[in-house]
């Protein structure tokens, strides 16, 4: 990292979120999602009725889905509206390799989720007020939700880059938020293994495993492993290295 | 200055650019001329390292640009077609976010957004959205970016286009005047435009250079022509042309 990596990924940024701020975009889906975040647990998951003051099984575990719908409305802004406006021919003829360009838009959408998650935490004071409840898995749960979310802005950036509607990229990544999600459930994997043969069986688990939910939720019972940390950052650096691959198939 | 060899493009099967070489002087304002199509906005996205060509290289003040696509990148201007702008910025924020990716900063920044809203007569729009601006100033807005840095080559695709008459003037006045010290490529259809700012010009036609020399020296090409206009239609092949002769 130079110096001047370092700018100019910085000015990158710095433009990406004041464009947030400068359209409605970002408080609608901050709302949104604080309406979604803070409701589901409160008229869904009937927080209050229980003796039980953990936010993992009534707060965290909304969080996918509504990252599934939410994340790539945050992120289908990113490469689609720079295709559609031309401006990307001028963002990469300015002296600025493609890599500064993708960290600094990714940044910028990052912390829109920061803010968005940062702003749950009535809810955190709530179960305070009305309990003890255990800290440790509570930070383990925010970690493993902004990790969810980044993972989920990733993947909808490499789409973005690809296609120059944002309509079309917002539904391909959502579609993708939702199969990645669901290839974990136990009973999906469980219908398909029974229908397979069973050579297919191993393969098919090997898929379930690329899951996010089983690295989601191992990260929320509060048991802070490496290997689940890793595995999404891992997913984020796969999916912005094909938003680089993307980009340079795009302008050929 | 600029150093372009045998660029080669193809989109595949469709051959845009077929072996264009040429090279632009310090001092030097080349005109691009050319039918619709014929590969010039090609031809000036390879020079600017926006295309990787297929085959040839850039160069630009020595530096190549396929290798160095960074330092190159930052000795050049460019003005593309159609004149792009993010549409949430203001005139002055969107200049300051161009002036801080080619390196300036703090008070040089400030200094360059003022040189050149003064220089592109766009200090009265400065604080305005630049969704809210008419043709002209939005152009003017992706001009003054191209020059907030000075740079030494400027790449200007169709700089005049949708202009009115007294702004396609100052254009050209403008293009003559930077010409003096930096090496300028500009794309147009209006070829009295190449009259009055260019120093030599090029006909590419369907992504081959066919002519290129002084604006005099192209009007001898063809015996009688009395205007660039009648060089031009005679040395490039209409889109109709095919289906006449079917």
């Amino acid at each position: 990292m130079s110096n001047r990596d370092i700018q100019n990924t910085k000015a990158v940024f710095k433009r990406e979120f004041l464009a947030y701020f400068n359209s409605p975009v970002l408080y609608v889906i901050v709302v949104i999602f604080l309406l979604a975040a803070m409701g589901f647990p409160f008229f869904f998951s009937r927080i209050l009725d229980s003796e039980d003051v953990s936010l993992t099984e009534r707060f965290f575990v909304w969080h996918p889905w509504i990252y599934t719908v939410l994340a790539p409305a945050v992120g289908m802004r990113l490469w689609s509206e720079e295709h559609r406006l031309g401006t990307i021919e001028l963002l990469l003829t300015m002296p600025v390799s493609p890599w500064q360009a993708i960290l600094g838009k990714f940044f910028a959408a990052s912390c829109v989720w920061l803010i968005g998650l940062t702003l749950t935490f009535p809810i955190v004071w709530t179960v305070c007020y009305l309990g003890y409840p255990d800290m440790g898995p509570i930070m383990s749960g925010y970690i493993a939700s902004y990790l969810y979310a980044l993972a989920c802005l990733a993947l909808t950036s490499a789409i973005s880059a690809i296609t120059r509607s944002q309509v079309v990229c917002f539904i391909v990544s959502v579609a993708f938020c939702i199969v990645i999600a669901l290839i974990g459930d136990p009973g999906v994997t469980h219908t398909i293994v029974s229908t397979t043969p069973d050579w297919a069986a191993g393969f098919v688990r090997f898929v379930s495993y690329f899951s996010f939910m089983d690295h989601f939720f191992e990260l929320t019972k509060g048991i802070f492993v490496f290997r689940d940390v890793f595995y999404f950052l891992s997913v984020i650096i796969v999916t912005l290295i094909i938003t680089n691959l993307a980009l340079r198939a795009k302008r050929a | 200055m600029i150093q372009v060899k045998n660029l080669i493009k193809v989109f595949g099967t469709k051959v845009a650019v077929d072996d264009v070489s040429f090279s632009v002087e310090k001092g030097e304002v080349l005109g691009f001329l050319g039918p619709n199509g014929a590969g010039k906005s090609t031809t000036m996205r390879m020079v600017t390292g926006y295309f990787r060509p297929t085959s040839g290289s850039v160069s630009l003040c020595g530096i190549n640009m396929l290798e160095e696509p960074e330092q190159a990148k930052q000795r050049l201007g460019y003005l593309p077609e159609n004149a792009p702008l993010y549409s949430d910025m203001t005139v002055a924020s969107f200049l300051g976010f161009c002036a801080e990716l080619r390196g300036l900063h703090g008070a040089d920044r400030t200094r360059a957004i003022d040189r050149v809203l003064d220089l592109c007569f766009l200090d009265s729009v400065r604080n305005q959205s630049v969704d809210t601006l008419s043709k002209g100033y939005r152009h003017r807005t992706c001009f003054a970016q191209s020059i907030i840095h000075d740079p030494d080559v400027l790449i200007l695709d169709e700089p005049t286009d949708g202009l009115d008459p007294n702004q396609k003037h100052e254009v050209r006045g403008m293009i003559k005047r930077m010409g003096q010290n930096k090496a300028i490529i500009f794309s147009t259809h209006i070829l009295e435009e190449v009259e009055a700012a260019c120093s030599r010009a090029i006909i590419i036609d369907r992504g081959k250079v066919v002519a290129d020399g002084t604006p005099e020296s192209l009007k001898k090409l063809v015996p009688g022509a009395k205007s660039l206009d009648e060089v031009f239609r005679s040395i490039t092949k209409p889109d109709t042309a095919h289906k006449h002769a079917a």
